[in-house]
């Protein structure tokens, strides 16, 4: 900081206006350069490749196709397919994580004396590395000797062991069981963060006036925490989209195609048959996409930030 | 509080209560009986629920027979460096972003919120295709810098909403002192912003150490983190669950603890900012 000071020691003395005006400009310098460099070239790169055809095992092979990936991903059927499983995958993840998250945070913001070990808690699953959450229900799901066959034959409520994630009928909505575990803690968490800014006042006057508890949830808790579930669903619909790191160790995609998303097709397009050009194709059609949701979390998000 | 009170509290909320604690945890609590069951036994008679069956074999051949040991160095080593990179350039872009009023503030933090939400997968292709470009495949610095890629949007809005927090008039007064700029951001809102910046390299830490693509994609033979070398040992060993949930374990014990640790700060941050998951 000394090396900066005579200069700063004259601003001080006579308020130098370009320098004040630069300054927050330098102080951003390092992470907008870092940014830059790591995120915005790569995904222009990105943009460039899909429109080549580019087998990275065949070096000297990169052919300008323009839009041929584009075409030929909208022949594909195993494209449509994927559309269609990211369409399911979101949109049971999503409000299953939203329910069970819920009724978590309901229960977790009455009183009780354990309630802080119970809120601390709760959320382990979502500090847990993906890989371990995978493999830890590929365990459990085991058809030979998991404890989730054995407890349902048990209990009686299954004749016969089923093949969780080898059965191409069921594998997706396994997957996504497991999925819907690992976020609900999520939605708890910031559900009860908004369950906490309803002032108490509100449901004491609904009570006095002899509302009932469900006529209180639907019109005081509800409406309290809106905001908060349009937010984290939001936030979770963009994430459960991109999110392919358990799908790909469960199952990588299979049986078949059973459990492809668009990003793990477009991952597993890249990274098992080298064909980089067709993989971000995938990619950038599915960013585009995505991109419907990503503006609206983003318009919410800005708003609240400038109050 | 009369009886019936005491007994209703337990029916209604109690009892519910450790309904949901026991799905959140089971999964994983049935790992860690798993690692514990030597394997004969696993096959023979299955997970063993009673302490009197359990045994550490799973861990001492887990540490004896693989390089798992080597895997968590070169894990710590990404993580760490990873919260160095993107906390030492956050910190100066949050301070500015927090205190400053200035032409295209705005589309900068809509930027770096931005990034935040691109797919990884748009950027995983690319990144492999730079790195192996500049001959950084394998090596710590390209997952360090992969990892910046999610580090730095985070940090930046995690660290803008608590230096925002912190009250202008202490560093107007500091610099009415005779401060300059940076020596006011160093002397006064570096310590008073050090528990955000804490929690903010812990989150950083915790995500580094479980990412899993881009470790997969971009590291190798030498350089192999601890999750991608959990995925391995089911190759090694023909899925051999006792191992593989004694290294399901060891490595998730780090982030698991270091998040019980800054749980609460954390959240508090996590559910303002309402920053990535």
């Amino acid at each position: 900081m000394s090396l900066l000071n005579p200069s700063l020691a004259a601003a001080r003395d006579y308020p130098t206006p370009w320098q004040n005006r630069l300054m927050p400009y330098l102080l951003l310098l390092p992470a907008l350069a870092v940014v830059l460099i790591v995120v915005f070239v790569p995904m222009l790169e990105a943009v460039v490749t899909s429109l080549y055809d580019l087998v990275l095992w065949k070096p000297n092979a990169a052919r300008f196709v323009g839009f041929g990936n584009y075409v030929k991903l909208y022949a594909d059927p195993v494209f449509w397919t994927a559309l269609w499983h990211t369409i399911i995958w979101i949109g049971l993840t999503v409000p299953l994580q939203m329910g069970l998250g819920l009724v978590a945070a309901l229960l977790l913001n009455r009183e009780f004396p354990w309630r802080g070990l119970a809120r601390a808690l709760v959320i382990i699953p979502w500090a847990l590395p993906s890989v371990v959450i995978a493999l830890m229900w590929r365990w459990i799901y085991d058809p030979n000797t998991g404890v989730l066959n054995d407890l349902l034959l048990r209990l009686s409520l299954i004749q016969s062991a089923v093949p969780w994630l080898a059965d191409p009928g069921i594998a997706l909505y396994a997957v996504i069981a497991t999925l819907t575990w690992q976020g609900f803690p999520f939605f708890a968490v910031m559900i009860l963060a908004g369950l906490q800014g309803i002032p108490q006042s509100q449901y004491e006057a609904a009570s006095i006036d002899g509302a009932s508890t469900w006529r209180q949830f639907r019109h005081i808790t509800l409406p309290g925490i809106a905001p908060v579930l349009a937010t984290a669903g939001l936030l979770r619909v963009i994430w459960v989209a991109n999110s392919m790191d358990v799908i790909f160790v469960m199952t990588e995609g299979g049986p078949g195609y059973a459990t492809h998303t668009l990003p793990l097709y477009a991952f597993i397009r890249a990274r098992k048959n080298l064909d980089f050009g067709y993989g971000t194709a995938i990619a950038v059609t599915f960013t585009i996409m995505l991109g419907l949701f990503v503006a609206l979390y983003i318009a919410r998000t800005m708003k609240e930030v400038e109050r | 509080m009369s009886k019936p009170t005491l007994l209703r509290r337990i029916l209604t909320t109690d009892l519910p209560v450790l309904g949901i604690i026991l799905l959140a945890l089971g999964p994983f609590a049935w790992m860690i009986l798993t690692s514990l069951t030597p394997s004969e036994q696993l096959s023979a008679t299955g997970v063993s629920v009673s302490p009197t069956g359990w045994r550490l074999d799973n861990y001492t051949r887990l540490f004896a027979q693989t390089a798992f040991l080597g895997n968590m160095g070169h894990s710590l080593i990404i993580s760490v460096g990873t919260v160095l990179l993107g906390l030492s350039v956050s910190v100066t872009a949050a301070y500015a972003l927090s205190r400053f009023r200035f032409a295209g503030r705005r589309a900068i933090m809509l930027q770096f919120l931005l990034v935040n939400m691109f797919p990884v997968v748009l950027l995983i292709l690319p990144l492999f295709v730079l790195m192996r470009r500049l001959g950084l495949l394998d090596t710590h610095l390209s997952l360090i810098i992969a990892n910046a890629t999610v580090a730095i949007p985070f940090a930046v809005w995690m660290l803008t909403s608590y230096i925002a927090a912190i009250p202008k008039s202490l560093d107007e007064a500091a610099m009415i002192d005779g401060c300059s700029r940076l020596t006011a951001l160093r002397r006064v809102v570096l310590p008073l912003a050090m528990p955000g910046i804490v929690s903010t390299g812990i989150y950083i830490f915790i995500t580094a150490w479980n990412e899993y693509l881009y470790a997969l994609t971009l590291g190798g033979k030498n350089v192999r983190t601890v999750t991608v070398a959990i995925q391995t040992l089911i190759g090694e060993y023909q899925i051999e669950w006792g191992l593989l949930a004694a290294g399901g374990v060891v490595g998730a014990m780090p982030a698991t603890l270091l998040f019980l640790i800054v749980q609460r700060r954390l959240i508090g941050g996590l559910t303002q900012g309402a920053v990535k998951g």
